[in-house]
C-alpha cells in the first residue's frame, strides 16, 4: 500500500537535480499519491487546516511588523494597525478570526477521525501527532489571545497562569517563572509574544510529520477498509485537488463572512479595553474555541481525597486532552468505520452533542440554573426586611439560611427584593460535572467494551464494489 | 477516460483554463495588502512640520534640527560665501537644477534659486547626500568642509560648495531644498 | 451507445449528490445556530436588561455612515463629552479621512486650531503651548486617570475612542445608556452622588445625565432632542471605534462574489473531471 516514487526526471536538468535533491520526486509523489476514490467532503479539512496554518503564519508575520510588545504600548500599537497601516484593519481581523477558523475547521477533522476511526492501526502516530498539533494550536492560540493586552488577554493570562499554581509543591514556583514576576506584567508579555512567534513553525514542522505519517499508510476513508488495488483509487491531483479546492472556497466564504460583516462577534467586547491590573471583568470567559475544556476545569468543585477542588479540575482539564494520546488503544473495535457499527454511530452522537455541551457550560456563569424547584415566599420593600423575612423563615422550617435567594425586581415603578426559597437547584456547574463524567466515561469505558460487545455489519470487499453497489442502489 | 468527442475536450479544458485562471486572479489580489501594509502608513503620511528659532543663529554659524526623521541643515551664510556661490556658472555645475522644493522642478541652480527668497544669507537643506544618504560634514566649526568651503560627505567624498550644490565626487544632484517659509524674521517653519 | 452508458455512469458523481455536499450544509447550519446564539447575547447590558435598539445606517452588509450625522455627532461630543471624556486614539486628521465626517482639511484645520497642545521641548530645553493641527490627537479633558478621578468623584470617564466595540451592545448600548435616565423607582436604594439609568448595570451609574433638549445646536433643522443627540453621537463613536467600516463592508462584498464565483466554477470543472470516474 505505500506509495513508491516512481518519477523519472524528463530531462537534463531535472535529471541533475534528481540526483542531487530529489525534490521533484517528492513534489511528483504528492502529485500523484494514490488515494482512495470514495473520500467524502469531510476530507477536505486537512487542505483547509493547511490554508489556515499559513494564513496565520502570514498575516502573523505582518503583524509583527507594526506591533509593540510591551504593556504600555502594545493595545495603541494594535489599534495603530486597525487604525493606521495600509489594510491594517484586513490583516488584523483576518489574523483574529483566522485563529477562530482554525479551530473550527480542526474539531471538523478531529470529529471526522473519531467517526471514521481514523486514528486505528496503522494509522496511531498520525492520530497522535495530530493531537500534539492540536496542544500547540491551543497554546499559540492563548498566547496570542494575552498580545493585544486588553482586559480579557490579561485576565485570561492570570488564570491560566494561575493554574499551575494548584501543582503541589512547585506551583508558587512555576508560576513566577511563568510570569518573570509577582504578577503578569511586561516580562509576561514579551515572553508570550516570543513564543507566540515561534509556535507556528513547531506546528508547520509537526504538519509536515503528520503527513509524513499520512503516507506510509494512506489515508483512511468513509468505509474504513483498507485499498487493496489501483481500482480503488484516483490520484491526489487533480480530483483530490480540485475536491479540496471548492471546500476550501465554500470555507473562505464562512471566513470573509466574519471578516468583513462581523469580525469582533467571536471575541469579547473586554478585550477592547485595555488591560488594568487592578480591576477584573466581571465575568472572564476564554474564546469559544476552549470553553469545553474551561468547563471541564470549573467542573471539579469539591475535593477528592488529597487532591483538592483546584489540582482536580487542573487534572481533569489536562486529563480530557491527555486522553486522546491513548485513544487508539482504548478503542478496542477492529472495525474503523462508524459506518459499520451501529451502536457506536449513536453514542458518537452523544459524545458530539456532550461536547456542545461542555462548550456552552464553559461560556455560561458557574452559578446559573439550568432547572430548579423553588418558590417565592415574598417580595419585600428592602433588602433589610427580605434578610428579616429569610431569618424568620428559617426559625419556623428546617430550611437553612443558603437555600434562599434574593433578587432585585422593579415592576410599574416600585423596587422591591424578592425572596426565593430553593429546594433543588441543577446549575452549569452541575451540568458541568455530568458532562466531563460523560466525556472520560466515553473513552474510558464505552469505547473498550463496545469493540467487544458490539455486532457489526459485514464490510464491504473493497472500495470499488462498495462504490459501484451504491451506485446501483 | 477512452472516451471520444470532438468538441467536448475542448470546452472541457476551456472551464479548467477558466477555473484556474479565475483563482489565479483572485490570489493575486489577495497578494496586495500584504505588499501595501508597508508603505508608509496613514500616520507617517500626515506631514510633521516643524518651527525653527533662527535668533540665535550668528553669521557664520549653522544648526542642524530633525524633521521626519531627516536632519535639516540651516546655515546663515557670511557674504564672502554668498559671493563665492554666485560667481560660479551655473552651466558649468554638475547638476545644474535648484532641487529647491519651494521653485518648481526644474529652475537653474543659480545661488538665489538655492537660498531663502529675499534672504540670501539664509540656506535650508535637508543634510543627507544624494549619494548613498550619509550625513555630509561642515555643520560644526572644526568639520572638514571639502574643497569648495560648504560640507563634505566623508562616506564616498563628495565635495559641496557654500549653496549646497555638489561640485566633484559620486553624488548626482545638490542637496535637497525642503518645503519651508518664514513666519516672521527669525522664525521658519519647514514642511 | 457507448457515450450514454458513461453519461448514465456519470450521474451519481460526488459532486452532484446532496450528502457529499451535507458536511457544509450542517457546518453552515451548526455555525449560523452558534451565529444566532451569539448574536443574542450582546443584546443585553450587563445588567440583563433588553437594549433599545436604533436603525443604524452603518449596520446592514452593505451598511455606510451617514455624514451629516457624524458631523452632528462630533458636535454633541465636542461640546458635551468632550468635558470628561477623552479619545486618545483619534486624531484630528482622521475627521477629513474617507469613510468618516469627511469634513474639508480646512474645516480640520481650523477644528484642531481651537485647541493647544504642549510640545518641545525648544532650541533651549523648554516645552512650551501651539496650536493643535490635524495630525494631533483630539485633546484630553484630565492629564490622566487619577486627574479624571479625583474631579469625578472617584469614578474614571473611559476614553471613547474604542468604546463602541469596548461594550456588548454597541451602539445600541450607547443609544440606550444615554436615553435611559430615569426617576429611580419608589423605594430603590441609590448611593449619594449616583444617578440612576434604566440600561446600566446595577442601574446606578456616576455619569450625571449629560444631554438635554437644545444642549447642542444644530444648524441643519435636525431636531435637537435628547433621542436625536444620543443617536447622532452613538454613530459618531461608532465610526471612531471602527474607521475603516466602510472599506470592509466594500471589500467583502467584491470578497463574497468572487468566492461565490470560483466555488461555481469548481464545482463545475470537478463534476466533468469526475465524470471519468465512475
Amino acid at each position: 500500500m505505500s506509495h513508491e516514487i516512481t518519477y523519472t526526471p524528463s530531462n537534463a536538468f531535472t535529471r541533475w537535480l534528481d540526483e542531487r535533491l530529489p525534490i521533484m520526486g517528492l513534489a511528483h509523489h504528492m502529485l500523484e499519491y494514490p488515494t482512495p476514490r470514495n473520500l467524502n467532503y469531510w476530507w477536505t479539512f486537512g487542505g483547509i487546516l493547511t490554508f489556515c496554518l499559513l494564513t496565520q503564519i502570514v498575516t502573523g508575520i505582518i503583524l509583527v511588523m507594526h506591533y509593540t510588545p510591551h504593556v504600555d504600548l502594545a493595545f495603541n500599537s494594535v489599534e495603530h494597525i486597525m487604525r493606521d497601516v495600509n489594510y491594517g484593519w484586513l490583516i488584523r481581523y483576518v489574523h483574529a478570526n483566522g485563529a477562530s477558523m482554525f479551530f473550527l475547521a480542526v474539531y471538523i477533522h478531529m470529529f471526522r477521525g473519531l467517526y471514521y476511526g481514523s486514528y486505528k492501526a496503522p494509522r496511531e502516530v498520525l492520530w497522535i501527532l495530530g493531537v500534539i498539533i492540536y496542544l500547540l494550536m491551543m497554546a499559540a492560540a492563548f498566547m496570542g489571545y494575552v498580545l493585544p493586552w486588553g482586559q480579557m488577554s490579561f485576565w485570561g493570562a492570570t488564570v491560566i497562569t494561575n493554574l499551575f499554581g494548584a501543582i503541589p509543591l512547585v506551583g508558587d514556583a512555576i508560576r513566577e517563572w511563568l510570569w518573570g514576576g509577582f504578577a503578569v506584567g511586561n516580562p509576561t508579555l514579551q515572553r508570550f509574544f516570543s513564543l507566540h512567534y515561534l509556535i507556528p513553525f513547531i506546528i508547520l514542522g509537526v504538519v509536515v510529520l503528520h503527513i509524513w505519517a499520512l503516507h506510509v499508510p494512506g489515508n483512511n476513508n468513509p468505509l474504513g477498509i483498507s485499498v487493496k488495488d489501483e481500482q480503488d483509487t484516483v490520484s491526489f491531483h487533480p480530483y483530490m485537488t480540485v475536491k479540496d479546492a471548492l471546500g476550501l472556497t465554500v470555507f473562505l466564504l464562512l471566513f470573509a463572512y466574519f471578516v468583513f460583516y462581523n469580525p469582533n462577534v467571536l471575541g469579547h467586547a473586554d478585550n477592547y479595553i485595555e488591560a488594568d491590573p487592578l480591576q477584573t471583568p466581571p465575568h472572564i470567559v476564554p474564546e469559544w474555541y476552549l470553553l469545553p475544556f474551561y468547563a471541564i476545569l470549573r467542573a471539579i468543585t469539591f475535593d477528592i481525597g488529597p487532591i483538592d477542588s483546584k489540582l482536580g479540575g487542573v487534572i481533569a482539564m489536562f486529563g480530557s486532552i491527555a486522553i486522546l494520546f491513548v485513544l487508539p488503544w482504548l478503542d478496542t473495535s477492529k472495525v474503523r468505520s462508524a459506518r459499520f457499527r451501529p451502536l457506536f454511530r449513536q453514542f458518537f452522537f452523544l459524545f458530539v452533542v456532550v461536547c456542545l455541551g461542555l462548550g456552552w457550560a464553559g461560556g455560561q456563569s458557574p452559578d446559573r440554573t439550568i432547572f430548579t424547584s423553588s418558590e417565592v415566599i415574598g417580595t419585600y420593600e428592602s433588602a433589610g426586611e427580605a434578610d428579616a423575612a429569610i431569618a424568620e423563615a428559617v426559625s419556623q422550617t428546617d430550611a437553612t439560611a443558603d437555600m434562599f435567594k434574593k433578587h432585585d425586581v422593579i415592576e410599574d415603578g416600585v423596587y422591591g427584593v424578592e425572596v426565593e426559597r430553593v429546594d433543588y437547584a441543577f446549575d452549569v456547574a452541575s451540568l458541568s460535572l455530568v458532562l466531563t463524567i460523560l466525556y472520560f466515561a466515553y473513552f474510558l469505558i464505552l469505547l473498550p467494551l463496545l469493540g467487544l460487545i458490539e455486532k457489526t455489519k459485514p464490510l464491504p470487499e473493497s472500495i470499488s464494489k462498495a462504490v459501484l453497489a451504491e451506485k446501483d442502489a | 477516460m477512452a472516451h471520444i468527442d470532438t468538441d467536448e475536450p475542448t470546452r472541457r479544458d476551456f472551464l479548467y483554463v477558466a477555473t484556474g485562471a479565475f483563482a489565479a486572479v483572485g490570489g493575486a489580489a489577495a497578494i496586495w495588502p500584504l505588499i501595501d501594509q508597508m508603505n508608509p502608513d496613514a500616520s507617517a503620511l500626515a506631514l510633521a512640520s516643524i518651527e525653527v528659532d533662527l535668533s540665535s543663529i550668528e553669521v557664520g554659524q549653522s544648526i542642524t534640527v530633525q524633521w521626519r526623521g531627516k536632519p535639516v541643515f540651516v546655515r546663515r551664510r557670511t557674504a564672502a560665501e554668498v559671493e563665492e556661490a554666485k560667481s560660479v556658472p551655473v552651466e558649468t555645475l554638475p547638476d545644474p537644477i535648484a532641487r529647491n522644493d519651494n521653485l518648481s522642478g526644474d529652475v537653474p541652480a543659480t545661488d538665489a534659486n538655492r537660498a531663502a527668497e529675499g534672504k540670501e544669507e539664509w540656506l535650508v537643506m535637508v543634510g543627507i547626500c544624494t549619494h548613498l544618504g550619509c550625513v555630509p560634514k561642515g555643520q560644526k566649526v572644526g568639520d572638514a568642509k571639502g574643497d569648495f568651503g560648504g560640507w563634505f560627505c566623508p562616506c564616498h567624498g563628495s565635495h559641496y560648495d557654500t549653496a549646497g550644490r555638489i561640485r566633484k565626487g559620486p553624488a548626482p544632484q545638490n542637496l535637497e531644498v525642503p518645503v519651508y517659509s518664514f513666519l516672521s524674521d527669525d522664525r521658519i517653519k519647514i514642511g | 451507445m457507448k457515450n450514454e452508458a458513461l453519461n448514465q455512469a456519470a450521474r451519481p458523481c460526488v459532486f452532484t449528490r446532496l450528502s457529499r455536499v451535507a458536511p457544509y450544509i450542517a457546518t453552515a447550519a451548526i455555525t449560523a445556530l452558534g451565529m444566532m446564539f451569539l448574536a443574542s447575547v450582546p443584546a443585553k447590558a450587563a445588567g440583563n436588561v433588553e437594549l433599545k435598539h436604533a436603525e443604524w445606517s452603518f449596520d446592514a452588509p452593505f451598511g455606510t455612515f451617514d455624514r451629516s450625522q457624524l458631523r452632528r455627532g462630533y458636535k454633541v461630543y465636542k461640546e458635551v463629552c468632550a468635558a470628561c471624556h477623552s479619545m486618545n486614539l483619534v486624531n484630528f486628521r482622521n475627521l477629513a479621512q474617507e469613510g468618516g465626517p469627511e469634513f474639508s482639511e480646512a474645516q480640520v484645520k481650523a477644528l484642531a486650531a481651537e485647541y493647544e497642545i504642549e510640545d518641545g521641548p525648544d532650541e533651549y530645553g523648554d516645552m512650551f503651548m501651539r496650536a493643535r493641527e490635524p495630525k494631533d490627537p483630539m485633546p484630553a479633558p484630565f492629564a490622566n486617570e487619577n486627574a479624571a478621578r479625583a474631579s469625578n468623584g472617584g469614578a474614571y470617564p473611559p476614553d471613547f475612542s474604542v468604546i463602541v466595540k469596548a461594550r456588548s451592545g454597541g451602539a445600541d448600548y450607547i443609544y440606550s445608556l444615554l436615553t435611559g435616565y430615569e426617576e429611580p423607582p419608589q423605594g430603590f436604594p441609590m448611593s449619594p452622588g449616583m444617578n440612576y439609568n434604566a440600561y446600566f448595570g446595577g442601574h446606578q451609574i456616576a455619569m450625571a445625565n449629560p444631554l438635554f433638549d437644545e444642549i447642542v445646536e444644530y444648524e441643519d433643522g435636525t431636531p435637537m432632542t435628547v433621542d436625536q443627540y444620543a443617536r447622532d453621537v452613538a454613530a459618531f463613536l461608532t465610526w471612531a471605534s471602527e474607521p475603516k467600516l466602510e472599506a470592509r463592508h466594500q471589500m467583502g462584498f467584491q470578497v463574497m462574489v468572487f468566492l461565490a464565483v470560483l466555488a461555481g466554477l469548481l464545482y463545475f470543472a470537478g463534476r466533468k473531471l469526475w465524470a471519468d470516474k465512475h
